[in-house]
């Protein structure tokens, strides 16, 4: 599963993108919030208040309910401010 | 059709592109975003020296054609440019160039005004401003987001 950190998230995070393996029993992305958050101190600031974060599975605008699974690409970022 | 890209852009020569000949167009609108110089929603306020816009490449794409395919299903468009920037930004640069066609006016701007207030709240950029004080990340205003949802729900 690839996933995507974007503008301060990645700042927190300190990586743009990353290969990870999440266990079988992470299969939302509110379960994977959860498993990401104990990657790193970085991690669990980039995702500690949802509120502020955004998330797309494969490219489309999803909420925490959506389902992730292995192959995915999966982006955690702020609500967007183009235009 | 949808351009996402670094470098500027002529408006011009834009609108003399944009459906050229095509005789069953009576209107066509054209809106064009620029940088402005200050933070925030009044003139005076914090300098802005210039911005960074980030985007998630792929994405931005695919919900910009989904946007474009959801004002093409509500309005008898013949003709519909996004273009894009990102990358390093100065004030009063050009970032985002919205146009539709139609063979009526009201369906033209309708339209036009429908894309940029979509895009603004669906599309994945994000702008980082630079000011004497440093560098920060602008902030989604809800005054936006409602400008998007008096459009409704889509497909997009």
């Amino acid at each position: 599963m690839k996933v995507l950190y974007f503008a301060w998230l990645k700042g927190k995070t300190g990586i743009g993108e990353e290969e990870v393996t999440p266990p079988a029993e992470v299969a939302d992305v509110a379960a994977l919030v959860a498993w990401l958050k104990t990657r790193s101190p970085g991690h669990a600031a980039a995702l500690d208040d949802l509120r502020a974060v955004r998330v797309a599975v494969n490219q489309d605008h999803v909420g925490l309910d959506a389902p992730v699974a292995a192959g995915d690409e999966v982006a955690f970022f702020p609500p967007v401010t183009g235009g | 059709m949808i351009r996402v890209q670094r470098e500027d852009f002529d408006p011009g020569a834009e609108l003399a592109a944009f459906a050229p000949g095509n005789a069953r167009v009576g209107g066509i609108c054209l809106f064009l975003g620029l940088v402005r110089d200050f933070v925030g929603d009044q003139p005076g306020g914090t300098a802005v020296r210039g911005m960074t816009l980030e985007h998630y490449p792929g994405m931005t794409e695919r919900q910009l054609e989904a946007i474009e395919a959801e004002a093409r299903r509500r309005w008898p468009l013949d003709e519909v440019l996004v273009i894009h920037r990102y990358g390093a930004l100065a004030p009063a640069e050009r970032i985002v160039l919205v146009a539709t066609a139609s063979a009526h006016r009201e369906a033209a701007f309708q339209s036009c005004h429908f894309l940029i207030d979509w895009l603004k709240t669906k599309a994945p950029f994000w702008k980082l401003e630079h000011t004497a004080a440093g560098d920060s990340w602008v902030e989604a205003r809800d005054s936006d987001q409602a400008l998007a949802e008096r459009w409704g729900a889509g497909d997009a």
